[in-house]
């Protein structure tokens, strides 16, 4: 098994810290990982992503061109990263803040409200781990007990208290998810 | 086994560098390589630890130059690590792997070597360290740990190694009889310099440099084969080039091509054998991949020896090469599509 997942939105919206509780849980599942963040000129201009690969096998390039999944957060991020979808793969999106559409016919496509559903939660910090879980809902590549291990070592201590917040929000995005085609 | 930890290689470098008790520390902040410095001051290493760290991205190594050569010339032990960038100048914060001629090659003047270590990996970033000061002292030499902003930013697993206890003072008058440790009464002078003008001294000097240079070509070369077996063409990439050509080698072999990688892991010394060995076992051509408008080749080029094809393609300006455009190059360049 190897997912190769790209991660894209606006700074802010936790992308990177998902990115890193998704490798943590990766390690906690015994897999291998790469977290590779963009750290350049597009940070300094409001937009983030980070490619995180999950294997049973030694992580090659942790630089990709071509995901298997795509989890997308701002309008920028889908028109730069529909196209770089495998055949076959699959695109996550939150709908808020999407004029376009992603349109390819090729992958399987699916939405989920992640901004709404932490305002419904009355926290928006938790917009990250909505997403989360959507994602593992599709691709359930790890066990919700390593997701909570993954927390644990990622979080500093004193935001432990805050690990089942985060895991009712994996949930709600785990429940939340829809197929769009 | 130690602890396993998700880190950053720039984290795994500075943690590794207190563990094996760095006492000194000299940094020029830059990106991509802020966090060593960052790292280091947060965890006040000079409370849980006589070895010194040198760290800096391309424009602060190039002011480092001149110590390197006084460094070598002295014969004085030293770590220092390279998270490049792009250049020339001040170039941009992107990875790059422009800054092989400096590091491989000199930088500073005189007839000098500095080994040095490439990692691949965050757990290599923090395992080069121990490896480092281990050469530094055997052979009082400086040690460049040769990464670049990809390896220094990205998060993998990494075992760190044990926190090693500062050597006491008798423990380095000891081990170390060349240490300045303060002239007590009856006892020779001991002089640390480069500087000797005396020049027969200076050429025995010299000759004892080269020397020392020689066992270390002879004994502490390092590489890695990735499918070299029954390969027929064979990547050269070190660092972040290495782990995207591995890919292209995957790519390759899916595609039903017998296609390898060496990896040198020393870039100084280089491993001049392991290409002549692959081509006594009939490799035909080399593909020499860097983030560069061409340096390793050069070294490609002088193992080779005219005995087997060896071009360069790479990236530069901070675009990172994708593993399908490196398998691309190899078929047009080399295999001749």
């Amino acid at each position: 098994m190897t997912e190769e997942i790209i991660i894209a939105g606006f700074g802010g919206q936790g992308v990177l810290s998902m990115g890193k509780i998704l490798a943590y849980s990766g390690i906690m599942q015994d897999k291998e990982v790469s977290w590779m963040p963009s750290y350049g000129p597009e940070m300094r201009g409001g937009t983030a992503n980070v490619t995180v690969i999950v294997s049973d096998e030694r992580v090659c390039s942790p630089i990709l061109n071509a995901f298997d999944t795509a989890v997308i957060l701002n309008q920028q991020s889908l028109d730069k990263f529909e196209d770089k979808v495998k055949p076959g793969g699959y695109l996550i999106y939150d709908p808020n803040g999407i004029t376009h559409k992603p349109t390819r016919k090729d992958i399987h496509i699916y939405s989920i409200e992640g901004a709404q559903l932490a305002s419904d939660m009355g926290n928006s910090k938790v917009f990250n781990m909505i997403i989360l879980g959507a994602f593992l809902k599709v691709r359930p590549i790890i066990d919700n007990k390593n997701v909570e291990e993954g927390l644990r070592h990622s979080l500093p201590e004193r935001a432990h208290k805050l690990i089942p917040l985060n895991m009712q929000a994996v949930q709600v995005g785990m429940d939340n998810i829809k197929a769009e085609n | 086994m130690g602890e396993l930890k998700l880190m950053k290689g720039n984290e795994a470098l500075a943690e590794a560098a207190i563990r094996c008790g760095a006492d000194a520390y000299f940094g020029y902040p830059i990106t991509p390589q802020s966090e060593v410095i960052e790292y280091l001051s947060e965890q006040n290493p000079y409370e849980r630890t006589g070895m010194v760290v040198l760290q800096s991205s391309s424009p602060g190594v190039c002011l480092k130059q001149e110590g390197l050569a006084y460094i070598a010339g002295a014969e004085v032990p030293c770590v220092f690590a390279d998270v490049v960038r792009g250049g020339p100048g001040l170039g941009t914060i992107q990875p790059s792997q422009a800054d092989y001629f400096q590091n491989t090659k000199g930088g500073g003047n005189g007839d000098y070597r500095n080994i040095v270590l490439a990692p691949a990996s965050v757990q290599e970033m923090a395992d080069f360290v121990p490896l480092g000061f281990e050469l530094a002292f055997k052979y009082r030499m400086a040690v460049c740990i040769l990464s670049d902003g990809a390896i220094g930013q990205m998060m993998e697993k990494v075992v760190l190694p044990e926190q090693k206890a500062r050597l006491t003072e008798e423990e380095i008058k000891a081990k170390y009889p060349w240490a300045l440790t303060g002239r007590k009464r009856g006892t020779q002078h001991r002089v640390i310099t480069s500087l000797d003008l005396d020049s027969a001294r200076m050429e025995e000097h010299n000759r004892h440099l080269q020397r020392k240079y020689d066992e270390v070509t002879k004994n502490e070369v390092r590489y890695e084969m990735i499918d070299c077996d029954d390969a027929e063409y064979v990547f050269v990439a070190y660092g972040s080039s290495a782990r995207i050509a591995q890919k292209s080698v995957q790519l390759g072999r899916a595609a039903g091509l017998k296609v390898g990688l060496l990896r040198p892991i020393t870039l100084w010394p280089y491993p001049t054998q392991a290409i002549r060995n692959l081509i006594d076992k009939g490799v035909k051509g080399f593909l020499s991949v860097e983030l560069s408008c061409g340096q390793m080749i050069e070294d490609v080029l002088l193992a080779c020896n005219g005995r087997a094809k060896a071009e360069h393609f790479g990236r530069v300006g901070g675009i990172i090469h994708t593993p399908e455009e490196v398998l691309e190059a190899m078929k047009k360049q080399i295999i001749g599509e």
